[in-house]
Parts: C-alpha cells; sequence; structure tokens
C-alpha cells in the first residue's frame, strides 16, 4: 500500500478526524498566542500614542512641554469619572483636556475638547461617530472646519447654540441633530468645568 | 500554462465573485460608498484569500471531508485574526483605516468558498493563482461600485487616498464634477443596491452581445427566424 492510499484510509477513520480536529485547534492557539504576545506591546504603544496625538490635536501647537499621558486626574461628573488631562509648560497649567460625549442622530459622538484654565475653548475633536456620511459628519476635522469655530468661546461670551436655535454656531444643510449635539456637549463640558475649577485648581497644582 | 490563464480569466470576470457569483455582497454594500474604501478592503482580501487558499491546498490531503469545514473556519480566522494583530502592532496606520475591514474579512463567505470549491482540490500553485485572480476580481468590482457611488454621490473620485497608500497616492484624488451639491441616496445604503443591480444588468447584456457576435461569425449569414 502506497502513503497515499494509506492516508485516505485513515482519514475515513473517526480517531483520525478527532486527532485532526485536536491538532488543527492546538495549532492555531498555539500560532494565535505567540501572535499575541509578540504584538502586545507594540499595539499598547500605538495606542498611547494615539491618545496623546488626539490630545495635542486641541492644544496649541507648544502650548506644553509634560507628558499628557501621565500628568493625570479624576474628578467625579454627571457620567461617572471625567479623566482630565493637565497640560503644563514650566510647570505652570496652560490648558486641561478632557472627553465629552453628545447624542447625535446616530449615536454617542465622543469628543475631546481642550479649555484654557479660566475656562476657554482652546480647541475641539471627535474622536468618533456615527453620523450619517455627506451630512452630519461636517463635525469630523477632517471633512469641515466647523469644529474650529469653537476656538476662544467660553461661557460668558458666546450664545451656546445653533443659530437655528437663536445661537451663533452653525448648522449644516440637512442636518441640525447633529451641530446641535456637539454644540450642546461642549457647552456641558465647559459648565462642568466651572464647577469643578477650583478643585481641579487644586489638584493640578500638585 | 492555458490552465492557469483559464483560472485567472474565471477570478476576474467568468466567475467573478461580486458579478457573477453574487456572494460576499454584506461586506461590499457596507464598504464602496467610496473607491478609496473599496480598494482598500479588496487588496485586504486578496492578501487573505490567497495565503488561506494556499494553506488549504498544502494541507488538503491530510483533511478528512467530514471534518473539513470546522478546519477550514479554524484556519481562516486564525489568519485573519494574526493579519488582524500584525497590521495594529507594525502597520498601524494603515490598521487604523482599515482596521474594520480586516475584522469584517472573516465573515467574508467568498473565502470559505473558494476554500471549499477549489483550494480543497487543486494543487498549491493553481490555488493561489485562483486566490489572486478572485481577490483582484472581487477588488476591481468593489472599487468600480465605490467609483460610481462616490462620482454620483459626491461628485469626488478616491477621496483620501493618501490615507490608504500615502502621500504617493495623493493624486489619485480628483474633482469629476466641480460645485457638484452632491446626492445622498448613492453614498447611503440603497446606492450600493442600486449600483450593484446596475452591473449585474450590464454584465449580461455585454455577454449577450459577445455571445451573439461569435454565433453570428460562425454562420456567416444570419438565421431570421419567422
Amino acid at each position: 500500500m502506497t502513503f497515499d492510499e494509506k492516508l485516505e484510509h485513515w482519514r475515513s477513520l473517526l480517531p483520525y478526524q478527532t486527532g485532526l480536529l485536536a491538532i488543527v485547534g492546538l495549532l492555531t492557539s498555539a500560532a494565535l498566542t505567540l501572535a499575541n504576545q509578540a504584538t502586545q506591546t507594540p499595539i499598547e504603544d500605538s495606542l498611547q500614542k494615539d491618545l496623546q496625538a488626539s490630545l495635542a490635536q486641541v492644544l496649541p501647537p507648544n502650548s506644553f512641554d509634560n507628558k499628557l499621558l501621565t500628568s493625570t486626574l479624576e474628578r467625579p461628573a454627571p457620567d461617572g469619572k471625567r479623566t482630565v488631562y493637565v497640560a503644563r509648560k514650566a510647570d505652570q497649567v496652560t490648558g486641561l483636556v478632557f472627553e465629552v460625549a453628545g447624542k447625535g442622530y446616530a449615536g454617542t459622538i465622543r469628543i475631546v475638547m481642550g479649555i484654557d484654565p479660566a475656562g476657554k475653548v482652546l480647541g475641539v475633536r471627535v474622536l468618533s461617530h456615527a453620523e450619517t456620511p455627506g451630512l452630519g459628519d461636517k463635525i469630523d476635522a477632517q471633512k469641515s472646519n466647523w469644529i474650529e469655530s469653537f476656538a476662544g468661546k467660553g461661557l460668558n461670551n458666546a450664545k451656546w447654540a445653533v443659530k437655528k436655535d437663536g445661537g451663533e454656531f452653525d448648522q449644516f444643510a440637512g442636518a441640525t441633530i447633529t451641530p446641535r449635539a456637539v454644540v450642546k456637549a461642549v457647552h456641558e463640558g465647559l459648565q462642568w468645568y466651572a464647577q469643578e475649577k477650583e478643585n481641579i485648581a487644586k489638584e493640578g497644582a500638585k | 500554462m492555458k490552465r492557469y490563464l483559464q483560472i485567472t480569466r474565471d477570478g476576474l470576470w467568468n466567475q467573478n465573485v461580486l458579478l457573477a457569483q453574487s456572494i460576499a455582497l454584506c461586506p461590499a454594500m457596507a464598504v464602496t460608498s467610496s473607491a478609496t474604501n473599496g480598494l482598500g478592503m479588496g487588496l485586504a482580501t486578496t492578501a487573505v484569500l490567497a495565503t488561506s487558499n494556499l494553506l488549504i491546498a498544502l494541507v488538503r490531503n491530510w483533511i478528512s471531508a467530514e471534518v473539513r469545514i470546522p478546519v477550514f473556519v479554524a484556519l481562516i480566522a486564525s489568519l485573519v485574526t494574526l493579519v488582524d494583530m500584525m497590521m495594529n502592532a507594525w502597520l498601524h496606520d494603515l490598521y487604523k483605516v482599515l482596521g474594520l475591514f480586516i475584522a469584517l474579512i472573516v465573515v467574508n463567505c467568498a473565502i470559505l468558498g473558494r476554500a471549499e470549491a477549489f483550494a480543497s482540490r487543486e494543487p498549491p500553485l493553481a490555488a493561489l493563482v485562483d486566490g489572486i485572480s478572485m481577490g483582484l476580481g472581487f477588488t476591481g468590482a468593489l472599487t468600480l461600485i465605490g467609483a460610481i457611488r462616490e462620482v454620483l454621490g459626491t461628485g469626488m473620485l478616491f477621496q483620501q487616498a493618501h490615507l490608504f497608500f500615502g502621500q504617493g497616492a495623493a493624486w489619485l484624488e480628483q474633482t469629476i464634477i466641480p460645485n457638484y451639491g452632491g446626492m445622498l441616496l448613492w453614498i447611503l445604503p440603497p446606492g450600493g443596491f442600486l449600483v450593484m443591480g446596475m452591473l449585474l444588468a450590464g454584465k449580461r447584456v455585454l455577454e449577450q452581445r459577445t455571445a451573439e457576435r461569435a454565433l453570428r461569425k460562425a454562420n456567416l449569414r444570419p438565421i431570421h427566424c419567422c
């Protein structure tokens, strides 16, 4: 009997089939385990780099010289705890970055906003959203510069609503819910900061 | 050699995954809102399809027919997960754009389909050629659907190509219809089905014409019935 004929006979045997499945399972999980170990550190590094990059987007360039990721404090917020990243230059607090969320037309819009210690917006970026492509996605900095319109605005020097509702922020043709949600989320972020300002200043001074 | 040409022709046109077999529609409809996305998804699928075909053809003699499906599923799923992890670790910028699609490839029935229909019966080289040509046929169809939807929907072509293929590909981004207001229908899911339907119909018409022409050539005098 040649090897091929033997193999054909084995293939029809139940123990062979069971063994085959076991070996395939063993080999594939071994390969995945090895790959997981090899890639874990690089993946974590790149995620950290991504976070650092998205935080840096909402702060003016050269406005800080510390590592944002390790310079954090936590304060209670309406939706649980909120992590605040503190930007410093020459040990002076120059900016605070935190994440807020808005309820958009299609699910949650995650937003990261940077403000100066006085409570004026330095920059806002949308981290993730599921708004309608071509309409609501103009909140994305890559699609339009609408999101820049927040810079320099504070609680006292702006009407926090879209123009349709008597405010000063543009809505988009065919999409009002999306910009309304972003304006509301940023506004709430500022109000939250106004409440927490003293605590944050105390903890941030450390 | 002739056989490989035939395999290539089947993959690219005759048995095109989308336009002839009409399978893998789920990822196809989801990602073809722009030509760039279609191209990216197509190339990622091609890589997985070629590797899985090759792998399965190499071990095909060891696999019992009774347990072949679980073995194929295990192999394909681990392969996709490996690609996913390695891209995330070492090609992170590309992964940020393609990451969503990589996970979608696992559920792409074209991969299991080719493993079952081709790679489990043919030698490794033929299976590799089949995987590459099926994948490129899929890529072509995806890019075409994406391009039509993008041009009709936004008036642009290959938007954000540089995110996928680097700054060298930035020239791909073109405005086809200047000052176009946009037509959302084509970007949203119904647009995908409309374009897909038109392409399927177009392919049928084209093939019918070719067949008729071949027939006319064969008997020089056209046969008039009635």
